[in-house]
């Protein structure tokens, strides 16, 4: 009933926020949607609902993990919404024409029908049991966040856009070739249906056909890898990041990549099941890798502050990728990576809106003395710096730490120096440019910071602050629970 | 059994060809559309006789048959799109490249046999060829709307590898999968009109204002 309620209510939500005529009851309505989900999703913390195996949609400890991570995420952009969507109603260059059928006039409304859309879907990514129907989530969530990386309505975003749409689209036309592959893989008696269920697929694994069973896994990987943001495929992302709405951005990459990635999640449960961790181990390393690697040279002289967090998206993306690869308790250290870089990450693309809502640019070089100007964004700019780039005490750091102790533990001392070594690059690149733009000398008088602005990025901050010091236990048993669905325990 | 179904891959085979080499748009359009229509039948053809199946294979063929070229067709008066194709690749290098990943696909048919017996022996390597010259309209051309086609060629040929499996797979998957795919097309052909209004033609080498 209540994952039912989970589903239906963004999608109701966004219906009703295209017929909403006033401006202020639909920001109540979406912010109102988003409070009513997290709170849903905390009475999943305090009530878990058994899990039906034969159910279409379940709530497991790895989708409660990442249905968490997105729920809030969600709150704090729809929080945020209000201040962006209030500025640009006061800045008319962002007025359309009205023959436009995706994005013409009461823009707003659209960009709030658009976004409740997108919860909804990544909810059913997070909840559904068929793999099938998982591909059709993970599908619309593509389809649902183009329109508002569009919603600048310029040159670039129209490139961005264009970028992301064909690349994902195709991507996961891929996936769903991978599907079909696992289908074939897990065929035992031709007049059977097979069924693409989770709980049938694992039960099923170690009988499967394993060439089948591995050209599908590669699919998968290319398909929902594109999606996450794997390097080599990873082109969309910088682009996408850089020219969407800070709030989606911070949506992006906190949510959206996150959900791509527990469907490759999801793969990973039935490779484990069938005895094929090893073969998947080799795969997530390499590109785990090769993706921090991308990371760490565009990072480094990036002139852009929004490009240079994308890329770090890309990172991170291939840090969790890698503990994957690494196996043993660095899937824990997985798992801590995931939850704590996409909090940290969406406070840091919510500030970067503050910070071009301030200076309008965003090139780092445009942006000097932040810590006159506006103390309080400032002050979470640089906190967010030493957080994504792993310094005890935040959440980042413990990830890491698990992930480095593993590889080394393993004995796999060539892949722990280069991951060592790219945390490196990539740190002094990041505080290089974020340092500069703090400190740097300006003439910049005092600006007045809207409180609006600033709850968000300080309840997300504060929560990555939290899961440093003191992991809750309910967190801990939740995240070490998910583990042990992706180590066969 | 075999007979009709063999020749009817060749056909798909044979369309995805032309596909490689024709240079007028309408002709693409129409191409990619009369494609849908023969693996939408062929679907019906291999597919079960219970009403979800013929719900589905239908679907797919009306979609692709009939919604999609006329979308794309509006699409391409309203922004008055050149017709030429403009490939990227030239036309004829095009089809040395299409025999090739014939080849190719052969071969992996053969090296990938399917552990249940299938409707025809073809369906995998057709289906391959198909999915590659889908990527190959991608990659190999310039418009924003030959890219389209060609996902739509992408998706065709995953549809056929669909045959292959075709007792296996639920309705309310392959509707959802329809549904996005029809929204895909129809938010991409949105784009498509921006782009066009935007830049005054569709080249996607036109958009490359972003990059480090």
């Amino acid at each position: 009933m209540i994952i039912l309620a989970l589903l239906t209510i963004p999608f109701a939500a966004a219906g009703a926020s295209i017929l909403i005529k006033p401006d202020r009851v639909r920001r109540i309505l979406v912010i109102g949607t988003a409070a009513v989900h997290l709170s849903m999703v905390a009475g999943l913390w305090v009530h878990p609902v058994p899990a039906d195996p034969t159910a279409w949609l379940a709530v497991d400890a790895l989708g409660l993990m990442f249905l968490s991570v997105t729920s809030l995420l969600f709150f704090c952009s729809a929080l945020y919404s209000v201040f962006y969507l209030k500025r640009v109603a006061e800045n008319p260059q962002y007025e359309s024409s009205d023959d436009d059928v995706l994005f013409g006039h009461r823009l707003e409304a659209r960009f709030s029908a658009w976004l409740c859309l997108f919860l909804g879907s990544m909810s059913l990514v997070c909840l559904c049991r068929n793999f099938g129907l998982l591909w059709v989530a993970i599908e619309a969530t593509t389809l649902f966040t183009a329109p508002l990386i569009f919603f600048k309505r310029n040159r670039h975003s129209l490139e961005a856009t264009w970028k992301y749409l064909v690349l994902c689209s195709v991507g996961i036309a891929l996936a769903l070739l991978g599907n079909f592959f696992m289908t074939i893989a897990a065929v035992v008696n031709p007049d059977q249906p097979v069924s693409l269920f989770l709980p049938d697929l694992i039960r099923g694994a170690p009988s499967m056909h394993r060439v089948w069973l591995k050209a599908a896994f590669l699919l998968f990987f290319v398909g929902y890898g594109t999606k996450i943001g794997l390097a080599p495929l990873h082109n969309w992302l910088p682009d996408a990041h850089t020219e969407a709405p800070s709030l989606v951005s911070a949506l992006l990459s906190g949510a959206l990549c996150n959900c791509s990635f527990l469907a490759l999640m999801r793969v990973q449960q039935i490779m484990v099941a069938a005895g094929l961790s090893g073969f998947t181990e080799d795969v997530y390393l390499v590109i785990g890798l090769l993706s921090m690697a991308v990371a760490a040279v565009f990072i480094l002289g990036q002139g852009n502050y929004k490009r240079m967090l994308a890329y770090s998206t890309v990172e991170h993306m291939g840090i969790a990728a890698f503990g994957i690869g690494v196996g043993g308790s660095a899937i824990f250290g997985s798992m801590l990576q995931v939850v704590n870089s996409a909090v940290v990450k969406s406070m840091l693309f919510l500030v970067a809106g503050n910070i071009l809502a301030a200076y309008r640019t965003k090139t780092e070089d445009g942006v000097r003395g932040m810590l006159q100007a506006m103390p309080v964004s400032a002050g979470l700019w640089i906190a967010g710096l030493f957080a994504i780039t792993g310094a005890p005490p935040f959440g980042v750091f413990f990830g890491k730490w698990v992930i480095l102790v593993e590889t080394f533990a393993t004995g796999r001392f060539v892949a722990a120096v280069l991951f060592l070594f790219f945390l490196a690059v990539i740190f002094i690149g990041m505080s290089k440019t974020m340092l500069e733009m703090g400190f740097g000398g300006s003439q910049r008088l005092k600006m007045t910071e809207n409180p609006l602005s600033l709850a968000s990025p300080l309840i997300l901050g504060l929560i990555s602050l939290l899961l440093g010091l003191v992991v809750p236990t309910a967190v801990s048993d939740l995240l070490h629970q998910a583990a042990r669905m992706l180590s066969g325990g | 059994m075999a007979f009709p179904m063999d020749s009817l891959l060749v056909c798909v085979v044979l369309i995805d060809l032309a596909l490689l080499a024709v240079n007028r748009l309408v002709t693409l359009v129409r191409i990619a559309a009369l494609q849908g229509v023969l693996i939408g039948g062929l679907s019906l053809y291999v597919g079960g006789a219970d009403a979800a199946s013929i719900l589905t294979a239908t679907a797919s063929l009306v979609l692709k048959g009939i919604v999609f070229p006329f979308m794309l067709m509006r699409a391409m008066r309203e922004a008055s799109i050149n017709r030429e194709v403009e490939p990227y690749i030239g036309l004829n290098l095009s089809i040395i490249f299409g025999l090739a990943l014939l080849a190719l696909s052969l071969w992996l048919g053969f090296k990938l046999p399917l552990p249940v017996a299938a409707a025809s022996t073809l369906i995998v390597p057709v289906a391959l060829f198909t999915i590659l010259a889908g990527l190959f309209l991608i990659v190999g051309r310039l418009k924003a709307l030959t890219q389209i086609v060609g996902y739509l060629v992408l998706e065709n040929g995953i549809y056929t590898f669909s045959l292959a499996i075709s007792h296996q797979s639920s309705w309310i998957v392959e509707l959802g999968i329809l549904l996005d795919v029809f929204v895909a097309v129809f938010i991409m052909g949105v784009i498509t009109y921006q782009i066009n209004r935007e830049f005054d033609h569709i080249d996607t080498n036109q958009l490359s204002d972003l990059k480090d």
